[in-house]
């Protein structure tokens, strides 16, 4: 009786790529000084007119088509109506009425490897739009100031459909989203700088019943505080209905300090937008052959990759997941693959998922900006799979590599003479060595004690620089003491 | 279709645009005669055809994704009310 469902939809503000602005020629770079790239169009000087940037439209038709959705053959541009100070013209040019993107739906995956379960999360739409400006609220003798560099920066606002059941669901879509639109090149996904920001509509309700009434939680900007801000939202909302009360429809911030949601201040007419259709800006027309040139032009998507390395290498589906979790990683596992040889994918696959992801990750650093390149990776798990280097020297070497002591995994074995020992007679000398010096130890073994015997094998290994074979050592110092 | 005198002040209070009573009324007027010709033109059977989003069948001209503008900020604030460190200053408005 005590059950509740959760029910989660998403909007997300993609911010995307392109140089110049979705109704302006003013650059969108980042981290300019303010105002210097904010053109009269962005600041709405009186008589200036929009222009839309082509580029905003191609990223919308290569999402579209990366989602399965409709693309649009003629969609509109409205104004959404609102004041605020970073808002200089009063209104946002979005779309309403008839969206660039249509349907369309996001594989999601459910909890890690053999307990994984895959889910589509269907969208609704997703619509071009402007950005607005910033308004910096601190220390301007009771002013604001205001910034509108982002003004009129190209953003897609994809929508879901209230699918999404727990937050675990929302973090893994939020996620998913996140790579694809950065696999596909048209947002650069830095979540510090709000290229990609989410709100988040939660609803409860008794399963079977109608959905209940939702509160927005806005602006969410790391996959932490989607989960934390949808789990005390939740808790909130099932206690205020439990104690009898009602969810009065509202739009909350999440505070990340103390982890609560608390609703804005809203005026009555404060969703009141008038839409209209923008009598500035005609109906954006795209045709076949715009859309097969960006079909033309698409990467091959994470999914069809996955499946690809399952079925061509023989991976595992957790394995091929991890390998195509962003498209750097991808293209560093096939460039290293490439040097390695077909044979050798699941080691190639375990370097980059294990040692190398727990290196970067150590070290705070991405893929693309690894010390260790693929081909030199590649190298070096091949020199395992011929057996010039054990396992364990190979981190050694891999941490060579790491520290720029060599060009390649051969210079490397060869400089610091890492080259496995594989003749038996120089092994063999070396546990007579190690025997003659370790008569207690032998003494202990003969009398019983297994313990002794891995310590000899760690003696013999560290005679000889861990160079020689482990299983090798083990075979020739049980025969010699049997 | 005809407007009371309270939509019209919540129709100006959401342009944010002042008026007496006096405007009110004049404006209540004038809005509800626009609403006679909507009637009208509403009276038209207009089933089996497609609504335009503009009073001209063309699409939208595109521009190249190029960035064109240069920087002309201090000719852009010479006319501005209040500016510091290259913000605009206005009242503040904390939501």
């Amino acid at each position: 009786m005590n059950q509740w469902e959760i029910v989660i939809g998403i909007e997300t503000h993609v911010q995307l790529s392109t140089r110049s602005k979705i109704f302006s020629g003013a650059s969108t770079a980042f981290g300019a000084a303010p105002n210097v790239q904010a053109c009269a169009v962005d600041i709405a000087l009186p008589g200036v007119l929009p222009v839309l940037n082509k580029g905003a439209v191609d990223c919308a038709i290569r999402f579209g088509l990366a989602v399965g959705a409709r693309i649009a053959p003629k969609s509109v541009f409205a104004r959404k109506n609102y004041f605020y100070p970073d808002l200089p013209k009063g209104y946002q040019i979005s779309q309403y009425e008839l969206p660039v993107v249509l349907g369309g739906g996001i594989p999601i995956q459910i909890g890690q490897g053999e307990n994984a379960v895959e889910k589509i999360v269907e969208l609704t739409r997703a619509h071009l739009e402007e950005d607005a400006g910033k308004s910096l609220h601190e220390d301007f003798h009771g002013k604001s100031g205001i910034d509108l560099n982002r003004a009129g920066t190209p953003l897609l606002e994809i929508v879901t459909e209230p699918v999404m059941r727990s937050s675990a669901e929302a973090v893994a879509y939020a996620r998913a989203l996140h790579a694809l639109v950065r696999w596909i090149g048209i947002c650069d996904g830095n979540m510090q700088e709000g290229s990609f920001r989410c709100d988040a509509n939660v609803s409860v309700r008794r399963p079977g019943q109608p959905f209940g009434t939702r509160r927005e939680i806005k602006n969410l900007n790391s996959f932490r505080f989607l989960q934390q801000a949808i789990d005390y939202e939740v808790q909130w909302q099932i206690a205020t209905l439990e104690d009898g009360g009602t969810i009065q429809q509202a739009t909350v911030l999440f505070d990340p300090d103390s982890g609560e949601t608390r609703a804005m201040r809203s005026k009555e007419d404060a969703h009141d937008y008038r839409y209209f259709p923008d009598p500035d800006l005609l109906p954006l027309v795209i045709d076949d052959a715009w859309i097969a040139r960006a079909r033309a032009a698409m990467p091959e998507l994470p999914l069809a990759k996955r499946d690809r390395f399952v079925a061509e290498h023989g991976l595992s589906t957790y394995d091929a997941s991890q390998l195509t979790a962003s498209l750097e990683t991808a293209d560093y596992f096939e460039a290293a693959l490439a040097v390695a040889g077909p044979a050798l994918a699941k080691p190639c696959a375990n370097w980059v998922t294990v040692d190398l992801a727990a290196r970067l990750n150590r070290e705070g650093r991405e893929i693309g900006a690894s010390p260790v390149s693929a081909a030199q990776l590649g190298g070096l798990v091949a020199r395992i799979a011929d057996g010039t280097i054990s396992n364990s020297i190979a981190k050694k070497v891999f941490d060579a590599l790491w520290n720029g002591e060599g060009a390649s995994a051969d210079e490397i074995i060869e400089k610091q003479g890492l080259r496995q020992i594989t003749d038996t007679g120089a092994i063999e000398a070396l546990i007579d060595e190690v025997l003659a010096a370790n008569a207690a130890m032998v003494a202990e073994f003969k009398a019983g004690k297994e313990k002794a015997f891995n310590a000899l094998v760690g003696q013999a290994m560290k005679a000889t620089r861990g160079k020689a074979n482990p299983q090798q050592v083990n075979e020739l110092l049980r025969r010699k003491l049997g | 279709m005809s407007l009371t005198q309270e939509q019209v002040r919540r129709i100006a209070h959401l342009a944010r645009i002042e008026i007496s009573d006096a405007e009110a009324d004049a404006t209540r007027d004038q809005l509800n005669g626009i609403f006679a010709l909507i009637e009208e033109m509403q009276a038209v059977d207009t089933r089996g055809v497609a609504p335009m989003a503009h009073a001209q069948e063309v699409a939208q001209r595109l521009r190249e994704d190029r960035v064109t503008e240069t920087d002309q900020r201090t000719d852009f604030q010479a006319i501005a009310p209040e500016t510091e460190a290259g913000l605009y200053l206005v009242p503040k408005v904390i939501e």
